[in-house]
């Protein structure tokens, strides 16, 4: 290669690199442009009677949805976490990992966690709403909701089980422990942060969620649900309600309140991680 | 054999049963979410043939269920979000990978997990308050703010922070040698990331485009705020259109009778597009299995 030809290329890719510090820089404003635009959208209507006044067709609030939001977490996570946590444990103590049952498993949950939530929503809706007539109900969109975060917790928690050194089961069963003893006396102590976090990011997802639950709660805004069976709405349907039924300014006070719980709860989730994560290196 | 003993015995077994149930329980979900789906949507297509269903005609007045006008614009938006995301994306992963203070790369990945987290439903708002009114004002020929582009770029937008997450851990599971090796060999450090980094780093950058294909023909809510909701043929990007998912979550409230199970229909339609998704990225993973640490 001539002395020129070399010095052509190596301009080009520097020329590739100022792209991808350029690429970074529109990337993070992007993204920070959606936040910023909402807060700045939403804060002025941010008030006592949205968050918690009565709900009229003039001055609508969002007290039904967050009343139907805490239901949903409720419902959902109450039957995904053990299940979740319960073949996780299954998947990393009680099988090595080439057998086709594992296999299999594996694939189901790597499937459903690909599966758009809208037909999620399809099923909830042709399962609870039309085969078993319970109509729109937080119940059924609770038990949806609960297996489309199945995944999430099942392989969270799959991911701190195996973190637990193999050396802590060896010495448990050295001492003369059962299976019983070692999994909740030794390896679910260590792990609790790892499952903790896991579960605080299903409650997050559980709270973005609003495909799934048109189909399966019906969304009525006005009304505060009064029990597991009677339909009602969430914070982020009331966001998709509000913005295209004519109530912009309702629409982006309720996205900052979601996008305020949905942040929180990640920080949250880090936090904890960071905080537990210390304390098991300096066990170790 | 004493007492305790068996007792001890007896309780490790029902706990394996009931740990093989839980971890059971996701393929019996699926096979659920399945039979569900085909029994109701399959014979319905049979019902109103296919010609019919595929066609571009969705007029419920006449029962005319054709979705093909839908296919085409959920291709369309996937597309073009796609295209804008991964080319974004993808360049800003290798800038957090070598061409950016390593100082500031760590609380940059953390704020980009973090926006992994939003609703998509906050995309949506952005794109309804934000997106259409510029694209209306701004640039739109034809004075239409809704469509095919408002769509993808709030798409695009919202599969970011997936991309950048995965090629980054995709570009740092490349062995350090070979960037080492390049540099010897007398070439830029430029040169060494997009000419031995990066096709290294193949596989899972590819992982990462068909991720977000996933998300971005499967998103509803975000999509459903600004595209529109035309059942007609895309031509524009300035057009009022509607994509599958907006379909089903339009009709959702609405409908009864055969208009409902022509939303099942369209989710069929959706699922086996995911299925697809979902099969090329098993292919691509190699198939392989989390693997237990340090042993």
């Amino acid at each position: 290669m001539s002395e020129k030809a070399h010095k052509k290329e190596i301009m080009k890719f520097a020329a590739w690199k100022t792209v991808s510090r350029a690429a970074l820089i529109l990337s993070l404003a992007a993204l920070a442009a959606v936040i910023i635009f909402v807060l700045i959208r939403g804060i002025p209507y941010v008030n006592a009677h949205l968050l918690f006044g009565e709900y009229s067709t003039r001055n609508p609030s969002i007290k039904p949805a967050l009343i139907g939001t805490l239901y949903l977490i409720l419902i959902s996570v109450s039957i995904a976490a053990p299940i979740g946590i319960g073949s996780a444990i299954f998947l990393t103590e009680y099988t090595k990992s080439k057998s086709r049952l594992v296999r299999i498993i594996r694939v189901a949950v790597e499937t459903l966690a690909g599966i758009p939530s809208i037909v999620y929503g399809i099923f909830g809706y042709l399962v609870f709403v039309v085969a078993l007539g319970f109509g729109y109900s937080m119940i059924g969109g609770g038990i949806t909701l609960a297996v489309m975060i199945l995944p999430v917790i099942v392989r969270s928690t799959e991911e701190s089980l195996l973190a637990v050194p193999l050396s802590l089961r060896e010495g448990s069963f050295a001492l003369g422990s059962s299976k019983f003893k070692t999994i909740f006396s030794v390896i679910l102590p260590c792990a609790a942060s790892g499952i903790v976090t896991s579960l605080i990011l299903a409650i997050g997802r559980v709270i973005s969620e609003s495909a799934v639950l048109i189909l399966t709660i019906g969304m009525v805004v006005d009304r505060i649900p009064d029990g597991f069976a009677s339909p009602g709405t969430s914070l982020a349907l009331d966001v998709y309600y509000f913005g295209s039924h004519g109530y912009p300014e309702q629409a982006a006070a309720t996205g900052v309140v979601l996008l305020v719980l949905v942040v929180s709860i990640n920080i949250l989730a880090t936090v904890l991680g960071k905080v537990f994560g210390k304390g098991e290196l300096a066990n170790g | 054999m004493n007492k305790a003993y068996r007792f001890i015995k007896a309780r490790d077994n029902v706990m394996r049963g009931i740990f093989l149930f839980c971890a059971v329980f996701s393929v019996m979900a699926l096979g659920c979410i399945c039979v569900f789906l085909f029994a109701e949507g399959l014979p319905f297509i049979g019902k109103v043939g296919p010609a019919n269903f595929f066609g571009t005609t969705w007029h419920l007045d006449s029962a005319a269920y054709g979705i093909l006008s839908m296919i085409v614009a959920s291709l369309y938006v996937t597309a073009l979000s796609t295209a804008i995301g991964v080319t974004a994306g993808l360049f800003t992963a290798i800038s957090l990978y070598k061409f950016c203070p390593p100082k500031a790369v760590p609380p940059i990945r953390q704020m980009i997990n973090l926006l992994a987290g939003i609703p998509s439903v906050i995309f949506g708002l952005f794109g309804l308050i934000i997106i259409v009114p510029f694209l209306r004002d701004v640039i739109s020929p034809n004075g239409m703010g809704y469509g095919i582009l408002a769509a993808s770029l709030v798409l695009s937008v919202m599969i970011l922070p997936t991309i950048v997450s995965v090629s980054l851990d995709a570009l740092n599971a490349v062995p350090k040698n070979y960037f080492e090796g390049a540099i010897a060999l007398g070439a830029t450090k430029e040169q060494s990331v997009f000419k031995v980094m990066l096709p290294a780093a193949k596989s899972g950058v590819l992982a990462a485009v068909v991720l977000s294909i996933g998300r971005a023909i499967g998103e509803t809510m975000a999509v459903i705020m600004v595209i529109g909701n035309s059942p007609v043929m895309p031509t524009s990007l300035f057009q009022s259109v509607r994509t599958m998912t907006a379909n089903i979550a339009l009709g959702a409230t609405e409908l009864s009778g055969d208009a409902a199970t022509a939303l099942v229909a369209t989710g069929v339609v959706l699922f086996f597009f995911t299925l697809l998704l979902n099969l090329s990225i098993s292919l691509l993973r190699g198939g392989g299995g989390r693997e237990r640490k340090g042993a």
